[in-house]
């Protein structure tokens, strides 16, 4: 059994620690409707690398950096319009990976497995990758905590501290389109957003700092996707949608909790 | 040394003129309201002042130098509605941010120290582990004050303290802010919690009109009342 499931075990763990810790922040910024941009955005750089014949982890990855740019431009910028022209960017980046499969020819099923995952699909290659985007996210949040906390609770007082909040925000975003890149494969564009949010959304309750709400979201995200594997390999079920059941069930009995 | 000078200074939003030929200077340690009806330009100010925003005439002095180049020196104090209460972050977590700037990355002991010594100062110490989302409205502003003065500001700019605050929590906050040995200038549209507390008042609405006191005493004060014929003051302060 662990020749078949090892594989996305290792991949839940590194998938985990990436929601605990980007996952915590779109929460605490209020970043969901972004990530959802992002995600489904990322379907148009899926579509380019199919069209082109090229390595669709890369073409992605270039798609998103792309998307996140753009959004970061949009949310600094044009902050009153901000809601709007996110969700333009959810339809435009989906658009474009369409548009791209219906130029290429034959049918792409490989496209299709990207809007839903499947995280016992995953091979050594994209835990190579996890591997590295997890460590990208220790080591900045290790030395950005401060300054993220900061930021996610005031942005205008890092200018007055001299500290370039614009940057730093553009920079959570890129953190956030690598973090879409890396899942997925293993979650799918379609579901991605519930894991990425429903763990901190629980962690948050429980936590009274931001540190500890990462902790556990990371623990929290674990046992939800370990779990969900374990249902989804005996029942013969997709992977992602029991995942994000637990997950929503979990959600909700977390809010039974009063604050 | 004026603390701040703001000289012949225009703003626009697009072709909109905001703020037209403004002039007022404030001395070191002087307390200073700036108040005004909605959307007559105090924030955009107030903004000007804290180096968010550049003039497009004119110009903003802190101790002879632009707002930019001298971040370090100002403290700012923001709304405590302004955010989010579901952040899981501490009291002192939120003043210690106070210590951060450019090029530095970690807390230090003297960080640490300092923050608990403002936290006493303003008898808030015993919150200290609190979530911020715990406290009362009054509370969560003594908390932003804190963050600013643990920066060890030379002027300290303040948009609405006493917004959504009961009247007890109103006196103890404009008590504490009376009472900073630093420069202050206070946003407010409230001014008459404000008037025998300050050094001077801009009363900004596109134009300044500035008055200054020693400790202002409305509405004794016929020229503020009577000659300026502000409708606003009058109204809302003066009573006649």
């Amino acid at each position: 059994m662990w020749d078949l499931i090892g594989n996305s075990v290792y991949a839940g763990i590194l998938i985990s620690i990436a929601i605990g810790i980007i996952g915590s922040l779109i929460v605490i910024n209020k970043a969901t409707a972004i990530t959802g941009s992002i995600a489904h955005g990322s379907f148009g750089g899926i579509g380019i690398g199919i069209f082109l014949g090229v390595n669709i982890l890369l073409s992605t990855t270039l798609f998103t950096l792309v998307l996140a740019l753009l959004l970061a431009v949009i949310t600094i910028y044009y902050k009153h319009r901000s809601d709007s022209l996110i969700g333009v960017i959810w339809a435009l980046g989906m658009s474009v990976g369409i548009i791209f499969l219906n130029l290429t020819p034959g049918y792409n099923a490989d496209a299709l497995s990207y809007l839903f995952g499947n995280i016992l699909l995953i091979e050594k290659s994209d835990i190579f990758m996890m591997v590295g985007v997890d460590l990208l996210l220790l080591i900045s949040i290790i030395i950005l905590y401060n300054r993220f906390l900061a930021m996610s609770y005031d942005i205008d007082f890092l200018k007055v501290r001299g500290i370039n909040g614009s940057l730093l925000y553009t920079y959570f975003l890129i953190l956030t389109s690598l973090t879409v890149v890396m899942s997925v494969r293993a979650i799918g564009i379609i579901l991605i957003l519930a894991l990425f949010t429903i763990p901190p959304l629980i962690a948050e309750k429980f936590t009274r700092k931001f540190y500890q709400m990462m902790i556990l979201s990371t623990l929290i995200s674990a046992v939800f996707i370990i779990s969900g594997i374990l249902i989804s390999y005996f029942y013969d079920l997709s992977p992602t949608p029991v995942i994000v059941i637990l997950a929503a069930a979990g959600l909700f009995l977390s809010m039974l909790k009063r604050n | 040394m004026k603390a701040l000078e703001v000289k012949n200074l225009y703003f626009r939003y697009d072709k909109e003129t905001v703020l037209e030929n403004i002039n007022f200077s404030l001395k070191d340690k002087e307390f200073m309201a700036i108040i005004g009806p909605n959307g007559g330009g105090k924030t955009t100010l107030l903004k000007l002042i804290l180096g968010f925003l550049k003039p497009y005439k004119g110009e903003i002095k802190i101790y002879n130098k632009s707002p930019q180049e001298v971040s370090e020196l100002i403290g700012y104090v923001p709304q405590h509605t302004n955010f989010s209460l579901d952040i899981p972050i501490t009291v002192f977590d939120i003043v210690l941010q106070g210590r951060l700037k450019k090029g530095k990355f970690f807390y230090d002991k003297l960080d640490r120290e300092k923050a608990e010594e403002v936290l006493k100062t303003l008898k808030i110490e015993k919150f200290k582990n609190r979530k911020i989302k715990d406290l009362s409205g009054g509370q969560r502003q003594k908390v932003l004050i804190a963050r600013a003065l643990v920066s060890e500001p030379k002027i300290i700019v303040m948009d609405e303290p006493t917004s959504a605050i009961d009247p007890a929590g109103q006196k103890e906050i404009l008590d504490l802010i009376e009472n900073l040995d630093i420069t202050r200038i206070v946003v407010s549209h409230d001014i008459k919690i404000l008037l025998r507390k300050v050094d001077k008042i801009a009363f900004i609405n596109k134009k300044a009109v500035i008055h200054e006191g020693p400790k202002l005493n409305i509405p004794k004060d016929k020229h503020f009342c009577e000659v300026e014929l502000i409708e606003f003051l009058k109204d809302e302060s003066c009573g006649i």
